[in-house]
């Protein structure tokens, strides 16, 4: 009997948008079964072995980076490490030839994070390697959004019709948009919530509710996921002060435990405690911040084994094919 | 295109009458103490379970089961097109150092199968021992792996198929020989 397989997910993961419901629940189920392995005495399966893998990150990184290569590794590739400071980018190389001369070397995969939204999509239409999107400029963060809705779903089983609020800075967000793709893409419903500055103007274009206080988000959503407020924003005017942004809109002890039922909060790391969430709810019964940690590397093992040798013979320019919608 | 034509090799009662008679001859085979049977996913894993009751139910010591997933050890796995879907291997959790294993699969017949199962359980630990047990070898190996257990031998067509049927995935238990379809 034919073993049963998952849906064709294309060449590369440039983002949810262009993923459908079937083949998101597809990749959280593959990562669902790929947790076990992490448990193992021996934390190895020969799934990747031979492929190499080239994880080139032009911002800064630590948890997606060292979390693709935990996957990498579990998946018995063979990975190298490139990022901006010290490589021929910082020589002026253009990110299309660092990344040719990298397949002259004979790679299959390239796991990308660059300042530019739409970085990910031109490399990926450009080489014949997988491309994964570890975050492009304000656009998409797929892994992370997916870890996330694995580790809601973990918790709180189908998604259909529940309610997640994202709250904070929306605005320059990329793990925001992958949330809200996926989150919707699912079946459950959506809200943002933060200050007008740190807000899409197009908001409602998104198909999400907005709040604009977080007692009202708290009040409406079984699910919360707090963004790191990035603190460069300070300098930017877009809020008068961090303190001033704890008191309207940080997540705190008496603002959760006022809610109305058990409140699931995540947070996509890194913390900036005190400012958009306190200490006492980021360690507390509500938060599942380390499991979303966890489940990144299963997430992004499966994404890994459900890519790779879906690129054609290397030297062919490919387009990727996106949704199956 | 004509159908694929099916036959029934054995029925529910002739599958249960074999593996009542795998379950003597594991016991007999490996002397039956602080046994552990892994049935490879999906269908090894319910002829393990009804085994290991077999064995129990004729009074022997109730073997521990599990399942093995060799999904990720296929040595096919970047050619096969599609990707497979990935199950769960679950092993007791005192490990499997030390204990006599009996691998439970549906069919034998390339023996690839058994091969990756072998080299996924080497991943977790040094078995004393591992036998094989199978309902149905067809022949036809390409690996120099043979079942210390077998149900039946058949013999099957060119292009044909044996397929076990179990309850718990479809819906009957039975063994059916699926010949190639007649050229249309």
């Amino acid at each position: 009997m034919a073993h049963p397989t998952v849906p064709y997910l294309g060449k590369d993961l440039l983002g949810l948008e262009g993923l459908s419901r079937e083949q998101i629940t597809a990749i959280l189920d593959t990562a669902d079964n790929f947790k076990e392995i992490s448990e193992r005495p021996i934390k190895k399966v020969p799934v990747l072995r031979g492929k190499t893998i080239v994880n080139a990150f032009f911002e800064n990184s630590t948890r997606t980076r060292i979390s693709f290569e935990f996957a990498e590794k579990r998946l018995a590739a063979d990975t190298v490490n490139i990022s901006s400071t010290g490589s021929s980018v910082a020589k002026g190389e253009t990110l299309v030839d660092t990344a040719r001369n990298l397949e002259a070397m004979r790679i299959d995969m390239v796991v990308i994070r660059h300042g530019a939204s739409g970085s990910a999509q031109f490399l990926g239409e450009r080489i014949a390697s997988n491309v994964i999107n570890a975050g492009d400029g304000k656009h998409e963060h797929p892994t992370q959004g997916l870890l996330d809705l694995l580790t809601i779903r973990d918790h709180r089983g189908p998604l259909d019709q529940l309610k997640v609020c994202i709250c904070g800075d929306v605005l320059h967000s990329r793990v925001a948009r992958s949330n809200i793709h996926g989150l919707r893409k699912l079946g459950a419903q959506v809200a943002v919530c933060g200050p007008a500055t740190l807000l899409p103007a197009c908001v409602d274009e998104l198909g999400v509710t907005v709040f604009r206080r977080i007692e009202e988000a708290i009040e409406w959503a079984d699910v919360l996921n707090v963004l790191r407020l990035q603190l460069e924003r300070m300098k930017g005017g877009f809020i008068p002060s961090l303190r001033e942004y704890n008191r309207v809109f940080g997540v705190t002890r008496e603002r959760v435990e006022a809610a109305p039922r058990d409140l699931l909060i995540l947070h996509p790391g890194p913390m900036n405690r005190g400012v958009e969430i306190d200490s006492d709810v980021a360690d507390g019964p509500h938060s599942v911040i380390l499991q979303q940690v966890t489940n990144g590397v299963a997430v992004r093992m499966a994404v890994l084994y459900l890519l790779a040798g879906n690129a054609p013979e290397q030297s062919t320019a490919v387009r990727s094919t996106g949704s199956s919608e | 295109m004509a159908e694929p034509q099916r036959r029934t090799l054995m029925d529910a009662a002739e599958v249960e009458r074999v593996l009542a008679g795998m379950a003597k001859e594991i016991v007999r085979v490996t002397g039956g103490r602080d046994l552990l049977l892994v049935g490879i996913e999906r269908r090894g894993v319910q002829l393990a379970d009804r085994i290991a009751r077999a064995i129990s139910g004729a009074g022997g010591e109730a073997p521990a089961t599990g399942s093995l997933d060799i999904t990720l050890y296929r040595d096919d796995l970047m050619s096969v097109g599609p990707r497979p879907v990935v199950g769960q291997t679950r092993l007791p959790t005192g490990g499997i150092n030390g204990r006599h294993l009996v691998i439970v699969d549906d069919v034998l017949y390339t023996g690839r199968t058994v091969r990756a199962g072998l080299d996924e359980l080497a991943d977790f630990g040094r078995p004393a021992r591992i036998s094989l047990a199978v309902l149905i070898d067809r022949g036809e190996r390409e690996l120099p792996i043979q079942a210390d257990v077998v149900g039946r031998r058949v013999e099957v067509p060119r292009g044909g198929r044996v397929e076990v049927l179990v309850p718990e995935v479809d819906g009957s238990l039975g063994v059916e020989l699926v010949s190639p379809e007649a050229a249309g």
